[in-house]
């Protein structure tokens, strides 16, 4: 259980690794009604719209910064607010690592503000991310 | 440095897409959830949504003659732009009650702000559109504010 009490600004917060596969992509894609051929048809994605492969999706990426928080949390806490920025894109096979950090504590609401992040293999921050959420 | 908004491109700020209602049903969520990879529980069982489930529900059905060659529909909020290249930027989202299995929700998409600014290769449109997701009787959901970059 995370108690409000024990949480100390600079904690970092559980990080964890993704690599979406080709099955994993179409079913996200699937799931949120996405056609957008440069994350499923190699072809398209690399002859028509020049990337190096196929294109993983930013809001996927979104998704696993936003699971750190939210494993991170889990019945504990509510989220009051989670934004994400697209700073470079990254394409199928690569694996990133999700994490984040906390940043600061309001005693007088009981919120914590944490700064999130995914990171590729060369350890660039390829989407920053932040969230706020509420103790009881 | 020259202006590329127009005032009829200005005057598009403010105007909304048809809102969509949609049903919350526990196939969806669960779809959404193996997707993602979660892990929690409540989001696997489709109990609740992930935070950012709800950009499904931005995505316009249109028939399959209908979507340009890149398989996109036309976004009919966004004006025709001088710049073309559209790049994603980031989302902001705040959350009032969260989304759960069973619910029915009215989503609309507003345009709330077109704005230019020069980068370093050259000048930037940034688009600003929202996604409000409210219950049918009004109560606020979440709100999500996102921007977009034509360069």
């Amino acid at each position: 259980m995370l108690s409000y009490d024990a949480i100390n600004v600079g904690d970092e917060l559980p990080s964890r690794e993704h690599t979406a596969n080709i099955v994993q992509l179409f079913m996200y894609n699937a799931a949120i009604w996405n056609p957008h051929r440069i994350h499923f048809d190699h072809a398209y994605a690399t002859e028509e719209e020049g990337y190096p492969g196929i294109v993983l999706d930013g809001p996927l990426q979104g998704d696993w910064i936003g699971q750190v928080v939210t494993d991170w949390i889990g019945e504990d806490a509510t989220l009051v607010s989670f934004g994400y920025t697209n700073r470079r894109a990254a394409m199928l096979g690569e694996t990133m690592t999700a994490g984040g950090k906390v940043e600061e504590k309001n005693d007088a609401n009981k919120e914590v503000k944490v700064s999130l992040y995914l990171k590729n293999a060369e350890g660039e921050v390829t989407i920053p991310g932040h969230a706020l959420v509420r103790f009881a | 440095m020259a202006e590329l908004l127009t005032p009829e491109l200005k005057a598009c700020i403010g105007q909304a897409s048809p809102s969509i209602h949609v049903e919350v049903t526990r196939r969806d969520l669960r779809k959404y959830a193996v997707s993602t990879g979660q892990k929690a529980k409540k989001y696997l069982d489709g109990d609740v949504a992930p935070p950012l489930f709800h950009f499904g529900y931005a995505m316009e059905i249109l028939p399959v003659d209908e979507l340009r060659k890149d398989g996109i529909a036309e976004d009919k909020l966004i004006p025709e732009l001088p710049l073309k290249r559209l790049m994603a930027g980031s989302s902001d989202t705040v959350y009032h009650r969260p989304i759960c299995a069973g619910d029915k929700l009215v989503v609309t998409r507003k345009l709330k702000d077109l704005y230019e600014k020069e980068g370093k290769t050259g000048p930037l449109i940034f688009v600003v559109t929202e996604i409000v997701v409210e219950t049918q009787a009004g109560d606020p959901v979440l709100n999500e504010t996102t921007s977009l970059i034509a360069r």
